[in-house]
């Protein structure tokens, strides 16, 4: 697609980005909203195809509008559900409904300020950006030693190779992430299994569903983490894909969630950046750290995706589910002292 | 040539589709109509695109791909519509009395 | 024509202004965490823009590896965010801060039930 036809449709993918994402923000109903934000995740996905990055396409589809959808979606669920459990005393049944709307906005006189300071910034980074000369950037030293690294997707091998200290750290932010949100359980909840209680029916659609997708979805999982090396596709990817397999297959009722207690789901989640760091330091034994020598290069390279993509999977599945909580008590019984 | 014409024909077919589900989503008044529209047109539209999308693959293992796209979306959609309204029917029968609804009529949104 | 990285750019400079705005103006918690991520994708495609603004040329790889890291830490850090949100909820039936609802002789009710 070249010239009008080209530029023309980008225009209109810009400005469906800009309207969907001006909805999510603007609407009154917080649901709405975070529908409006996974379609927003979605062109989002489609502006970077546009862009020619393939890989950051398959991730934003896959997490930002995915499983950052479903995680908001759970999230908003939850908080009513929060809300009446910690009912103040003096309001009744019907409390909740009866409420007005809380005005969810800053007042009219600091809008002004704000528009004005919001539109300035954007002002400010779209001339930096249109100001920059349009460099190669990195792309020479990248492909120069792309031979050396063990795979042929640039992307892939910046990612576990040239950067793999980055990876490395990111594995491990997800995992204090997770322990964050573990830690936020109550004492008196903490073995319990984290998520939401799910009403689907033993021999209804969504179990059928959860007994049909998952080979596929275990299929199309792996295939990513397997194709990465060469075209578009990795271990975050394909992660992506397992951890929404294991919660549909939760969902459905067919598997309950692990205990946070459990030693086996703790082995699963650390296994990864273990792995990885052990590869490192083989590495920085026999010279640098995270070193991966050309000729076995391919091969570890997959031993590493392997083990991250497991822990990867276990852990966007687990932050999704969230804390354990108890199931709700009636309204009007307090169980926090604040 | 041919297989471009049968492209742009089959795409557009299917655009159309899509256009008159969107038009039921706006139109129609109530949960279980609106998801009718949006099952039944989107799907074809879907396998019109994918048909037209069809011809201008280059080799079995694309058509197999797409194919397998067609499939997966359809039993996503299906499942996903079911269970909207599924919902949607307990939350309408938790709000009109059952003597007072008309048979197999609309009831109120 | 213009380019698509141009165009793409300049909507991810649009992107995180509105963000911001939603951000300072919105008091539930919720919205904030919808307008951080807004933030966040808008940041990636000024990033991701800025890397593929050669015609001919393949997007540049490091950036893109950047961005998918960036994707997949700000899905943690809203994960956790929900976390907090929700805990925060629940022990204090708040769904804002207190300062930002001084102002607000009703105090903070709770929102309505999503529909």
């Amino acid at each position: 697609m070249t010239g009008y036809a080209a530029t023309g449709f980008d225009l209109v993918l810009a400005a469906l980005i800009l309207a969907t994402a001006g909805l999510a923000i603007s609407v009154r109903d917080l649901f709405a909203a975070v529908v409006f934000f996974i379609v927003y995740g979605i062109f989002v996905a489609l502006a970077w195809l546009r862009l020619g990055a393939i890989d950051v396409a398959l991730t934003e589809a896959a997490l930002g509008a995915g499983l950052t959808g479903v995680l908001l979606i759970g999230a908003v669920a939850r908080l009513a559900r929060n809300l009446v459990e910690r009912r103040p005393e003096g309001s009744g049944e019907g409390g909740l409904l009866a409420a007005p709307p809380v005005s969810r906005a800053a007042s009219p006189a600091a809008r002004i300020p704000a528009m004005l300071g919001s539109a300035g910034i954007s002002a400010v980074l779209g001339w930096a950006f249109l100001a920059q000369p349009a460099d190669e950037g990195l792309r020479g030293p990248v492909a120069a030693n792309l031979a050396s690294s063990g795979v042929t997707n640039p992307v892939t091998a910046v990612l576990l190779n040239f950067r793999g200290w980055d990876t490395l750290l990111e594995s491990v932010v997800l995992l204090a992430a997770l322990t964050g949100v573990w830690a936020l359980a109550r004492d008196e909840d903490w073995g319990l299994r984290p998520g939401l209680r799910q009403h689907a029916r033993a021999a209804g659609v969504l179990a059928t569903f959860g007994r049909l997708l998952p080979p596929f979805g275990l299929l199309l999982g792996v295939y990513l983490v397997w194709v990465g090396a060469s075209r578009p596709g990795g271990a975050f990817q394909g992660g992506t894909v397992l951890a929404a397999v294991w919660l549909l297959v939760m969902m459905a009722g067919l598997m309950a969630p692990p205990r946070v207690t459990s030693p086996r789901i703790r082995a699963v989640l650390i296994a990864g950046p273990l792995l990885f760091l052990a590869i490192g330091l083989a590495g920085a034994l026999a010279g640098t750290f995270l070193a991966l020598p050309p000729a076995v290069a391919k091969w570890v390279i997959l031993l590493i995706e392997s083990g991250l993509t497991l822990s990867i999977a276990a852990t966007l599945a687990l932050l999704v589910l969230g804390p354990p909580q108890s199931p709700a008590t009636p309204a009007g019984h307090t169980r926090d002292r604040p | 040539m041919l297989a471009d014409a049968m492209t742009v024909g089959f795409t557009a077919t299917g655009l159309l589709f899509f256009l008159a589900g969107t038009a039921g989503i706006i139109r129609f008044p109530d949960t279980l109509s609106r998801l009718h529209a949006l099952t039944k047109a989107d799907n074809v539209g879907l396998g019109l695109l994918i048909a037209g999308l069809a011809f201008q693959a280059p080799d079995w293992q694309s058509l197999g791909k797409l194919a397998l796209i067609w499939v997966m979306a359809l039993i996503a959609a299906g499942t996903t519509a079911q269970l909207v309204a599924r919902s949607a029917a307990v939350r309408q029968s938790r709000r009109t009395p059952p003597e007072a609804a008309p048979q197999g009529g609309r009831e109120a949104p | 024509m213009i380019a698509s990285a141009t165009i793409f750019g300049l909507c991810g400079a649009a992107l995180i202004g509105l963000g911001l705005y939603s951000y300072v103006t919105n008091r539930h918690l919720l919205r904030r965490l919808l307008a951080f991520n807004v933030i966040g994708s808008g940041i990636f495609l000024l990033l991701g823009a800025s890397g593929a603004r050669l015609p001919l040329v393949a997007a540049d790889p490091v950036p893109q590896a950047l961005i998918i890291t960036g994707i997949v830490v700000a899905l943690a850090a809203t994960a956790l965010g929900v976390g907090l949100v929700l805990a925060y909820a629940r022990v204090t039936g708040r769904t804002s801060l207190p300062e930002d609802s001084a102002g607000d002789s009703a105090g903070d009710t709770p929102q309505e039930p999503p529909r």
